[in-house]
């Protein structure tokens, strides 16, 4: 019940935490997703080639 | 502030990694390395090898590091899929705290759903998962175009979801449409080595596995988000 009270409610952050919030997360995931999954490094490629094929990243 | 919903996102990300890390050897890394045995170079052809690059690649595999097979390989395939799951649940709580909604784990398994959708499902219409030694149309063209789906998959289920109204939630149809009637680079003959039946195979099991991966990233980063702000 106190779940479905949750729906409507908003995250209790001012607007400027929201968007450095969203920005950090943002960027960081990107950085991180972009390294494993596509960064064209054979070192990279070459450590994560089974989790990259895995997730079907384009790979080689 | 900032640095609890990175936390939330980055613990959800180590236990859905460590989730998935035992479904994919269970399931999808034994199809890896079966297709492996099957990997050689046709002449002519862009497959992949890991013994000694070809003349179509632009980067080297015989010079760089490579992880023996067994522990090496195994323990290096799950710190990738806990980085992987870092960086996805680190976006999808950019996408909560873009939304700026309360969240719990019941919302982010719909944020999970999403992922997938994005990141798995809809691009595998244009590019399928790929076993090593399958012919591929060149690495940079389908990255390109894999970054662009997966791009105008998020934004468009966003404004299917999120939109007040109905012109904009089709627009949201339409730009989830547009990768797949310009087409994913593919390549001109069908020249892979790899039998039909492990392909096949590895197309259901990655699928499958990402999904579960994906609702449970989702459902966690929702959890630990909502967890973490409510406290104070």
């Amino acid at each position: 019940m106190e779940q479905t009270k949750q729906a409507n409610v908003s995250l209790p952050l001012t607007f400027q935490q929201r968007i450095a919030a969203t920005l950090a997360a943002a960027l960081l995931g990107s950085f991180l997703v972009y390294g494993v999954g596509l960064a064209n490094s054979a070192t990279m490629h070459n450590v994560a080639h089974d989790g990259r094929h895995a997730f079907a990243f384009p790979c080689h | 502030m900032i640095g609890r919903i990175l936390l939330a996102a980055v613990a959800a990300g180590l236990i859905a990694g460590a989730f998935v890390s035992g479904a994919q050897m269970l399931k999808v890394v034994p199809l890896i390395y079966a297709a492996e045995a099957y990997e050689a170079p046709a002449p002519g052809a862009e497959t992949h090898s890991h013994d000694n690059a070809t003349a179509d690649h632009s980067h080297d595999h015989g010079a760089a590091y490579m992880p023996d097979d067994g522990f090496e390989r195994i323990g290096l395939t799950a710190l990738t899929n806990i980085v992987l799951g870092a960086g996805f649940a680190l976006l999808i709580a950019a996408g909560m705290t873009l939304r700026g909604r309360a969240t719990n784990w019941r919302l982010g398994l719909i944020w999970g759903a999403a992922g997938f959708l994005s990141f798995s499902f809809l691009p595998a219409l244009g590019l399928p998962p790929e076993l090593p030694g399958m012919a591929a149309a060149d690495l940079t063209g389908r990255q390109l175009w894999w970054v662009m789906t997966v791009a105008a998959s998020a934004g468009g289920l966003a404004l299917i979801a999120f939109s007040p109204n109905w012109p904009l939630r089709f627009l949201g149809a339409a730009m989830l449409s547009i990768p797949h009637l310009v087409g994913a680079p593919h390549p001109h003959e069908f020249s892979g080595g790899v039998p039909a039946e492990l392909a096949a195979q590895f197309v259901a099991t990655s699928l499958v596995t990402a999904g579960l991966f994906w609702l449970l990233l989702g459902a966690l980063t929702g959890h630990f988000i909502g967890r973490g702000l409510q406290q104070d």
